[in-house]
């Protein structure tokens, strides 16, 4: 990477290829697609809304893999407390 | 002697499958040893033609299974090695001519007479690629650094692995040096990253191997040519010789993280 591409902050056509043949490899070896996993995050965010206020917004779902253990990492910040207590009263 | 059947394989079309076998049945006849060729690609046949006996046909390995000819006789003898044969595949057919459970009473048979049997896989992960790992003992999976090539390779690892097969090995082929230096196009450093497998080839883009394609004399033959010292490296760590990666893709750390991957060939 030259001078003025790092000065430009470009990256690499190879590292983009890399990080998106990782992700695009996470989601083929689960057999579980990137449109799953937006339905799932709706489902689990209607679920979860019926028993805690959460922040919706802030949701986020994510394959991920180590070795050969796969897993879903799920990320799901409360609604903040005045939020919840004012919606409480 | 009882032969090594090695499959040669990689989900993707065009990543030079066929290119690879042709040069890897010449390498370990150059080296002395008996070799067989298998065309897998039913009804696509193109061996043949690479290795540059597509006139010397006769049966092919539909007529050896459906029992209108003996196996000796669809053995095409290769024009300049001794050792050399190819067993053509069928061109007017298609993959469900021939079962699994047929190639490995095929391979079975040819196993006495040779110390390689090397087969060609079609391209994609149907009737064609089953057929073709059945028999193996060892898996070769071609791949080029290719964001689409890369991933198909990894689905293959992942069919591989469902049969219990050894662990496959990688060949990352038609690597172009410059490009991976200035980083627009994926190192095999990248791509062992990503697919976590062995090593067992890196070889260059080379316009000798398409000129060699043209004429039929796989590149192998040619001395001054890079790709075909790279296949000649390849079978050699087929044998189980510990040959260094040519650097290719010189950069900091690249040998760094080759020598901490790798482990030697063999089945």
């Amino acid at each position: 990477m030259s001078f003025f591409d790092r000065l430009r902050g470009d990256r690499r056509s190879a590292q983009a290829a890399k990080e998106r043949l990782q992700l695009v490899l996470i989601h083929d070896r689960a057999d579980f697609p990137p449109g799953k996993l937006e339905a799932l995050r709706d489902d689990l965010i209607a679920t979860l809304s019926r028993h805690i206020e959460i922040d919706t917004g802030r949701v986020n779902i994510t394959l991920t893999q180590d070795r050969h253990q796969q897993r879903l990492v799920a990320d799901i910040p409360l609604a903040p407390p005045r939020a919840r207590r004012r919606e409480s009263h | 002697m009882t032969a090594i059947a090695a499959t040669i394989t990689s989900g993707k079309g065009g990543v030079g499958k066929t290119t690879a076998t042709a040069n890897l049945g010449v390498a370990l006849a150059t080296a002395g040893y008996r070799v067989v060729c298998i065309d897998g690609d039913i009804g696509l046949r193109n061996l043949d033609v690479v290795m540059g006996l597509e006139n010397r046909i006769v049966y092919d390995l539909v007529d050896v299974v459906e029992g209108r000819c003996k196996l000796r006789q669809a053995l095409i003898k290769d024009k300049r090695l001794a050792d050399l044969y190819l067993i053509p595949a069928a061109q007017t057919r298609d993959k469900t001519a021939v079962s699994p459970a047929d190639m490995v009473r095929l391979v079975k048979d040819l196993r006495g007479d040779f110390d390689w049997v090397l087969i060609d896989s079609p391209a994609g992960i149907e009737r064609g690629f089953r057929n073709a790992i059945a028999p193996a003992d060892l898996i070769l999976i071609v791949t080029n650094p290719e964001v689409s090539a890369v991933r198909d390779a990894d689905r293959i690892i992942g069919l591989v692995e469902a049969e219990e097969k050894n662990p496959p090995k990688l060949i990352v082929n038609r690597v172009k040096p410059e490009m991976v230096k200035r980083g627009d196009m994926l190192s095999t450093g990248d791509i062992l990253d990503v697919l976590a497998i062995d090593l067992i080839g890196i070889v260059p883009e080379d316009e000798s191997v398409t000129v060699a394609t043209n004429q039929g004399t796989p590149a192998v033959l040619d001395p001054k040519s890079r790709a075909g010292k790279a296949f000649r490296d390849i079978a050699r760590r087929m044998n189980g010789e510990e040959v260094p990666f040519e650097s290719l893709e010189a950069k900091d750390g690249f040998f760094g993280r080759l020598s901490r991957i790798v482990r030697p060939g063999g089945a």
